[in-house]
């Protein structure tokens, strides 16, 4: 009765799920399930329940029961020795990708994990990155015990094959920041010295000690010279290499020029030069990059099929023992057991059990396929319901989904898209810039030949591309984090632009343009009364298979006692309740005729009751929230969708669409690559592809800008340009529409810098230009160009509602 | 006039050390999570269990 009445109004303690009918009760807290319940009990007998204070509800639900047995292979000691990263005769140290880690009572929780199991020594947190660095002792513990700890808590640390496969991923580099540091020291102290050289009364200094403070400043200037501008020459080069003009190659030229015309003033006693606004410069761009870089640590944008297998599998020996074994070691005839919810990581045959297998992320067909006995399944699927058991027919990476990876597309070059906005427009300023410079030169050399030469490199120097080198990054820099706000991750800046161009958007079906984990499930027949369909409702309970779980989650209502339950394996269910017979199942084990069953290629459950065929549930997807409202604003784009199901949604489809959509189904992951190749060729469209799964990563590769649509960012997607947290799908629309808005605000900086960089050429050309001049001219510019920027972004941001 | 050679070797040298201390502060990775440690320092120590003797207790078992 005390249940009763707490129903439908409590959320769990723990992980905060809604309890549903029957919360369980216990320490005076409600809990939604028996996992959620366990973790608060290990925690309070802990003292650690300031885990709750800190957040609320800060768990992760316990809900999917973890098999501790999997984690067997853990005491491989060849496994562990590719997991640590350290290990002495007292202990180890390695590091955990924990994907789970949401909040600061995650943090708390994390670092307190020694007072759970004593042979851990210390565990810190890298909360952006989602990492633990773990140090335990192994006499007194184990990796498998760590591990089980963890999961145990909810935090079950994602160890890919990817992990075990060779060394770790390679340390974040620091590169950057060291390079920021040499030249923020040298740019202060460069500055300093050039001050004399700003004022009028330490006129007096400057001639007393000019050459000492152009040595010292060039010697300052030497190391950003070589190592912290490197980036900017090297990428420069490789644009001439391949007969391009990319923004570093402007940025360079004016690098250089200042660089060595400072370098023959100082060597030849001409004046200070300008190295401060040569190491300025770099600094200023530096920062720029830094900021771009560091935005998404956690994002793998190029993950491939190694990250998305599991780690270990559960062979069977001869004797039917199972063991756990490392997936890397699975050889053909291996027989292996996959449980509910486990993916499938090696062609195999199955050997015994029901198999469902879920191939939504691998192939875009909306509901799991059955398998029966002697069928080969390929690696990649996902078995719901029971446990099943295997024979490996192929090596991991000998499998079908694998094959895939190997396609070329996969080792696509990046450099065909060095033809950006800001290259073109640098090419043009560029050459613009030389006219000038060599206008001054042929104008002066017969006047007056110093004046000629002052004029020449002044040109340089002054137009020097302050505004294209920085205007372009701190948009495109600022967009990306209005866009990351947003829970739109793209993976670098060029993506901006290339959204900006797009004029054709390809969908993918399942899983994008449809709610993954939803069907809607509808009744056709004789309408049913109440006590029929408790009896229905009774017997589906009964069946752990996933159709019959998505129809009994759409019906409500209470139980009532079932006998003579029987389930018949790719067939149906039977049981009996209060003395009707209700049998459930296929349309050929209710022996319903083929002419009378509707839309064969809908996955359609029958009912019948006492022998009456009743009516048939049907199964539809569910569309995304706000899909209207995305397509509604990208009418003046070219829409297509391309699926891996079969046709039958294509009504309804058709019906959100528009008539002028394409609609493309039975798509496998090569035709959908096809097609975009197709459109780009053919068509010369900029194409977006949308998708999720793994038979979307060749078409999102292949596309101009690829966006790969995540329920959960730090899950396993696709590689691609992009990621769009399912949660922010409605605003789609307004991301394109804000990437193309971003253009006009790069243009509109540039001609900001362009006033100044007239002023400056005209006095520059005349032959007027001082030291004091560009020493003003030049941060004003560069500040200017950098504010603004940053602030009309913003503003543009706020309009649009970003 | 001339100890301005020394002043500007002194201060370029005060300088250097900044940066030396900069590198090194990158080097032992100070500036690779910005988040967490900003998080942490606001977690109390509950009483009974500070957290750096436990661990001191351990190390010396």
């Amino acid at each position: 009765m005390e249940a009763a009445l707490q129903t439908n109004i409590q959320n769990c303690y723990h992980c905060g799920d809604s309890c549903g009918d029957e919360p369980i009760v216990a320490h005076e807290k409600a809990f939604c399930c028996d996992g959620c319940k366990a973790v608060y009990e290990l925690l309070e007998e802990n003292n650690l329940c300031t885990y709750y204070n800190l957040e609320e509800s800060p768990g992760l639900t316990g809900k999917k029961p973890v098999s501790e047995a999997r984690f067997a292979y853990l005491d491989d000691p060849g496994v562990e020795a590719q997991l640590i990263n350290f290990r002495s005769d007292k202990i180890c140290k390695l590091t955990f990708y924990i994907p789970q880690m949401h909040c600061s009572s995650c943090i708390w929780l994390l670092e307190n994990l020694f007072k759970l199991n004593p042979g851990i020594a210390e565990t810190t947190v890298n909360f952006m990155r989602k990492e633990v660095a773990l140090t335990y002792l192994h006499e007194k513990t184990s990796l498998r015990e760590v591990v089980e700890l963890l999961t145990r808590i909810g935090y079950e640390p994602a160890i890919t094959l990817a992990d075990t496969d060779g060394k770790k991923t390679t340390k974040r580099s620091r590169a950057l920041i060291y390079k920021l540091g040499i030249a923020g020291f040298a740019f202060g102290n460069v500055m300093l010295l050039a001050f004399p050289d700003y004022l009028d009364f330490t006129k007096g200094l400057q001639n007393n000690f000019g050459s000492f403070f152009g040595y010292l400043s060039i010697i300052l200037s030497i190391p950003v010279f070589f190592y912290s501008a490197r980036g900017f020459f090297t990428s420069a080069w490789e644009g001439i290499r391949q007969r391009m003009v990319n923004i570093d190659l402007p940025i360079s030229t004016g690098l250089l020029a200042l660089f060595f015309v400072s370098l023959f003033d100082i060597l030849t006693g001409r004046g200070p030069g300008y190295l401060d606004s040569f190491t300025g410069l770099v600094f200023f761009m530096l920062i720029g990059k830094y900021f771009q870089q560091r935005t998404y640590d956690t994002l793998a944008f190029d993950r491939d099929y190694t990250s998305y297998f599991p780690v270990s599998i559960t062979v069977l020996k001869e004797d039917g023992e199972e063991s756990s074994t490392a997936v890397r070691n699975l050889q053909v005839g291996d027989r292996i057991r996959i449980r509910n919810q486990e993916l499938i990581p090696a062609d195999a045959i199955l050997l015994h059990g029901r198999a469902m297998i879920d191939y939504s992320f691998v192939s875009g067909e909306s509901e799991p396929v059955e398998k029966v006995v002697g069928e080969v399944i390929y690696a990649g699927g996902r078995q719901v319901g029971e446990s099943i058991e295997l024979e490996v027919v192929k090596e991991v990476s000998q499998g079908y989904l694998t094959q895939l990876w190997n396609d070329t597309v996969f080792s696509k070059n990046e450099a065909q898209y060095l033809h950006t906005y800001s290259n073109i427009a640098g090419k043009y300023f560029i050459i613009v810039t030389l006219l000038v410079a060599a206008g001054a030169l042929i104008y002066w050399v017969p006047r007056d030949m110093d004046i000629a030469m002052k004029a020449f490199t002044s040109v340089l120097i002054i137009a020097c591309p302050c505004a294209l080198s920085l205007a372009t990054p701190f948009v495109h820099g600022h967009t990306m984090r209005v866009f990351g706000r947003n829970k739109f991750y793209l993976k670098n800046t060029g993506v901006v632009e290339r959204l900006a161009k797009i004029d054709t958007v390809v969908f993918d079906k399942t899983g994008t343009l449809t709610e993954p984990s939803e069907a809607e499930v509808t009744y056709t027949g004789k309408a049913l009364s109440q006590d029929q369909s408790q009896a229905i409702l009774s017997v589906l309970r009964h069946s752990t298979h996933p159709l019959s779980q998505r129809i009994s989650e759409a019906m409500k209502g209470s139980t009532a006692t079932v006998t003579g339950f029987q389930e018949y394996t790719g067939k149906g269910l039977v049981g009996e309740v209060n003395g009707m017979l209700v049998r459930v199942g296929s349309a050929a084990y209710l022996g319903v005729p083929a002419d009378k069953q509707n839309d064969t290629l809908k996955t359609t459950v029958y009912v019948s009751i006492d022998g009456v065929l009743l009516g048939y549930y049907t199964f539809f997807n569910v569309y995304r929230d706000g899909l209207n409202k995305v397509l509604g604003d990208l009418k003046d784009k070219k829409i297509a969708v391309l699926s891996g199901d079969n046709d039958h949604e294509a009504a309804r489809l058709r019906e959100l669409l528009g008539n002028e959509a394409e609609l493309n189904f039975n798509q496998s992951p090569v035709q959908k690559l096809e097609y975009i190749q197709k459109l780009k060729e053919q068509g010369q469209h900029q194409v977006l592809m949308v998708g999720d799964g793994l038979n979307d990563a060749g078409a999102l590769k292949q596309s101009d800008a690829g966006i790969a649509l995540s329920n959960s960012v730090t899950n396993f997607s696709p590689s691609c340009d992009a990621i769009l947290d399912a949660e922010s799908f409605d605003k789609l629309s307004t991301f394109l529409n804000f990437s193309k808005k971003t253009m006009s605000l790069i243009l509109l900086t540039f001609a900001v810098s362009l006033v100044y960089n007239v002023v400056g050429l005209t006095m520059a050309v005349m032959g007027l230009f001082t030291p004091i001049v560009s020493a003003i001219l030049m941060p004003i510019s560069t500040l200017s160009v950098m504010t603004f920027a940053t602030l009309s972004v913003r503003y543009a941001a706020k309009k649009a509602g970003l | 006039m001339y100890i301005i050679f020394i002043l500007i070797s002194i201060s370029v040298l005060v300088a250097a050390a900044f940066l030396a201390a900069f590198l090194w502060a990158v080097r032992s990775g100070q500036y690779d999570d910005d988040y967490t440690p900003a998080v942490r320092m606001l977690f109390e120590n509950e009483v009974g269990g500070a957290p750096k003797n436990d661990k001191i207790a351990q190390k010396q078992q």
